[in-house]
């Protein structure tokens, strides 16, 4: 390994019920899993508004990752269907913005699968690392101010 | 009022009265045929006549379309009224000699015999005589004017139109009950022209649901009532003494405000009839389970005695589990309720008609509950036959005058391994409960989800099986699955003891993770309304926003996430704070 490799940074957003207690058992298990990926938990899945993932690419992250409960599982019902919905919308708004589509990732983790999220977690970093940094052609700067409401 | 004089005897009447119905409260008796007190005077017997002073001369009239008039004098009894009726009298038993209203008539009037006989002579005890009473109720009470005349004078006939069956008559049995001579009969066919013999539903458009309803008032059935459709009849309306029928009753509407609802709405069984194999609504004396509770029942069509169409005891009975039910091609799940049923059937068939056999064919024997298994050892013990096995089909043993109506119930005998066909005379199918047809209808109205039987689902199988993911909304009873009695009173006692619970805590605890609406940016839209798993979201019309209902809201934030004005926040994981958790973790 080399001692100047790029590392990637990725965000992940967890949801509470499944993905962020799955993960939680990974730690816990002591199983080794990627510190690349930094995580953000939400309660559900659905929670997941696009913007937060293209400001986490605006940001500089290389990588996002959403976990939710499996199709049928969610907490609340039917969120991890919307957020489905999304990351599918989501994908092409990355691809006219010249963002490689496999930079967002849509997973679903239960929470006995911590050793799926410690997997899926190298995984992703490689994957990552082997596209490498993000570069996106701003006509903004990425370090303006975000204007949030609420 | 007016002053009529009749027999000598003088009364005061009001305008319009006719000399019969005067005659009637002078307690006169005047012979009549075709006049009825339900009908309009028709005159056609001219067996009433009486004689009217007018003048110097006697007028004859009948009496029961003629009214009177101030003055009148009638004299009903005089030597040439005699000698009237008499002749017409003679004319009538001279074509219908064996009528016995006739013939009492005229020992009435010392005739014994006609003096003459017709070319049209009909020697029948039950010959129509042609009164039309029958024709007049049907139109004039009744108001479907199923039945009429047909041709003229001698060859003058009451038939249905084109002598068909008529599709308008309703089987009320009005005719049957003003024909003088028996002509008309009343087979007891309902309305629905099924044959009095087993009449496992109501026969008549006002009807007792059955003899153990609650509340036991009858009911008036929309469909077949002739009310509905001609405006007349009402009879029941005239018969009722406390004016308790109204036809005009219609269904109201009643808005109640509640803060919890409990959805109990129960089950449907499941229909038989496209299993072709099993010949139900094909051949007779297949039943589904819920018509032999019906004839068991001791207020049922048979009073409780096991019978055949025929009216018969069987000498075999054979009930089939699991139709519907673990089937691959209906329903995968299991009744529940039927191995019991079925069992009880058995005891039942084999304590009234002590002769015949019992045949179960079954899957699994399924006595999962208190005694159950015990009622099973009894039930075998009866002398009942259990046979595991499914049934492949029903069919109609044809082969010889004697195997008339025996039924051949082929299967499969796995525990010895062979084929066998077992006639029978009776077959009663065990039918899957299922949910009721609106049950999609009902869920949405609710927000209820269903479970992929088509149940209501619950939140949780094993830990939470009364409530449902939206709080203050319970289920019990076979709408959240086939269940049996005890198992639906247990049900509801614990939905009803946590509804219970929640209104006497007085308060609503609410909890902090929660969305709430910013009205200010609200624009109306309502794309979160349709995506509150919860129905947490209410619009209201007045302000044109939308407000979140705080104690029903889980806070998700699928709602957050998907406003396109961002007006709603997130407690706990609003857009700031994510936002600020983003630009802290990509700092570095």
């Amino acid at each position: 390994m080399e001692q100047n490799q790029f590392e990637p940074r990725i965000v992940g957003f967890l949801c509470n019920w499944c993905a962020y207690t799955g993960a939680d058992l990974a730690g816990v298990s002591r199983m080794k899993s990627a510190p690349n990926l930094r995580i953000i938990r939400v309660m559900c899945s659905g929670r997941v508004d696009p913007s937060f993932v293209l400001r986490a690419f605006q940001l500089g992250a290389d990588g996002v990752l959403i976990a939710g409960c499996h199709p049928g599982d969610c907490h609340y019902q039917e969120g991890n269907f919307k957020a489905l919905r999304r990351v599918l919308m989501l994908k092409r708004i990355l691809r006219d913005f010249g963002v490689d589509e496999r930079r967002l990732r849509l997973e679903w983790i239960s929470a006995s699968e911590g050793e799926k999220f410690a997997r899926l977690s190298l995984e992703f970093t490689e994957e990552i690392r082997t596209l490498g940094p993000l570069t996106l052609e701003t006509a903004v700067e990425p370090g303006l101010p975000v204007e949030v409401l609420a | 009022m007016i002053s009529i004089t009749i027999d000598g005897m003088t009364t005061q009447v009001q305008e319009g009265t006719t000399i019969l119905q005067a005659a009637k409260l002078l307690d006169i008796k005047i012979p009549t045929l075709c006049y009825h007190p339900l009908l309009k005077p028709f005159g056609a017997c001219r067996l009433c006549v009486v004689e009217v002073e007018k003048g110097s001369r006697h007028e004859v009239v009948t009496a029961c379309n003629t009214p009177g008039q101030d003055g009148m004098v009638v004299a009903t009894r005089t030597a040439h009224l005699l000698e009237a009726r008499r002749l017409l009298l003679e004319f009538m038993l001279a074509r219908w000699p064996n009528v016995p209203v006739l013939r009492k008539l005229a020992e009435e009037f010392g005739l014994e015999r006609p003096r003459f006989t017709s070319v049209l002579r009909d020697e029948r005890e039950d010959a129509c005589i042609l009164c039309l009473r029958c024709v007049r109720i049907c139109e004039e009470v009744v108001g479907a004017c199923a039945i009429g005349f047909e041709d003229r004078g001698t060859h003058r006939r009451v038939v249905t139109p084109f002598d068909q069956e008529s599709e308008a008559c309703i089987a009320c049995g009005a005719c049957a009950h003003v024909c003088l001579t028996h002509h008309i009969k009343f087979e007891g066919e309902d309305y629905r022209g099924r044959p009095a013999e087993f009449l496992l539903g109501s026969n008549t458009a006002i009807y007792m649901p059955t003899a153990q309803a609650v509340p036991k008032v009858p009911s008036i059935d929309r469909e077949a009532c002739i009310h509905f459709k001609t405006g007349a009849c009402q009879t029941c309306v005239a018969v009722c003494e406390p004016g308790a029928v109204n036809h005009q009753m219609g269904d109201q509407e009643v808005e109640v405000e509640v803060g919890q609802v409990l959805v109990a709405t129960g089950y449907d069984l499941f229909d038989a009839s496209p299993m072709a194999q099993y010949g139900y609504g094909r051949l007779d004396n297949i039943y589904a389970a819920l018509d032999i509770e019906r004839m068991l029942n001791a207020t049922g069509p048979t009073a409780g005695r096991v019978l055949l169409k025929n009216g018969q005891p069987p000498r075999a009975v054979a009930i089939i589990h699991c139709v519907g039910s673990r089937d691959e091609n209906h329903h995968r799940y299991c009744s529940r309720v039927c191995c019991m049923y079925a069992l009880k059937f058995s005891h039942l068939v084999k304590e009234r008609c002590p002769a015949a056999e019992v045949y179960n064919f079954y899957i699994d024997m399924r006595a999962f509950g208190k005694g159950y298994e015990e009622f099973y050892s009894r039930v075998l013990h009866e002398g009942a036959n259990v046979i595991r096995g499914k049934v492949a089909e029903v069919v109609q043993a044809g082969w010889s005058k004697q195997d008339e109506g025996t039924l051949l119930v082929r299967c499969e005998d796995t525990l010895i391994g062979r084929f066998r066909e077992i006639p029978v005379d009776m077959v009663v199918l065990c039918n899957a409960i299922e949910p009721q047809s609106d049950a999609g209808r009902v869920g949405r109205l609710f927000g209820l989800s269903r479970s992929p039987d088509g149940f209501f689902l619950e939140r949780h199988p094993k830990l939470d099986p009364v409530a449902t993911t939206t709080d203050g909304l319970f289920v019990a009873g076979c709408a959240q699955g086939p269940k049996d009695i005890p198992d639906s009173v247990a049900q509801a006692s614990a939905a009803a003891a946590r509804m219970l619970a929640t209104i006497s805590k007085g308060v609503v605890e609410i909890d902090p993770v929660r969305a709430e609406i910013q009205e200010q940016y609200c624009s109306g839209c309502r794309i979160c309304n349709a995506l509150c798993p919860y129905n947490a979201i209410d619009y209201l019309e007045e302000r044109n926003v939308s407000q979140v209902n705080s104690a029903l809201c889980k806070g998700c934030g699928t709602c957050v996430a998907a406003c396109p004005a961002g007006a709603i926040t997130g407690y706990g994981f609003s857009d700031r704070q994510i936002h600020a958790e983003l630009e802290g973790m990509l700092a570095v």
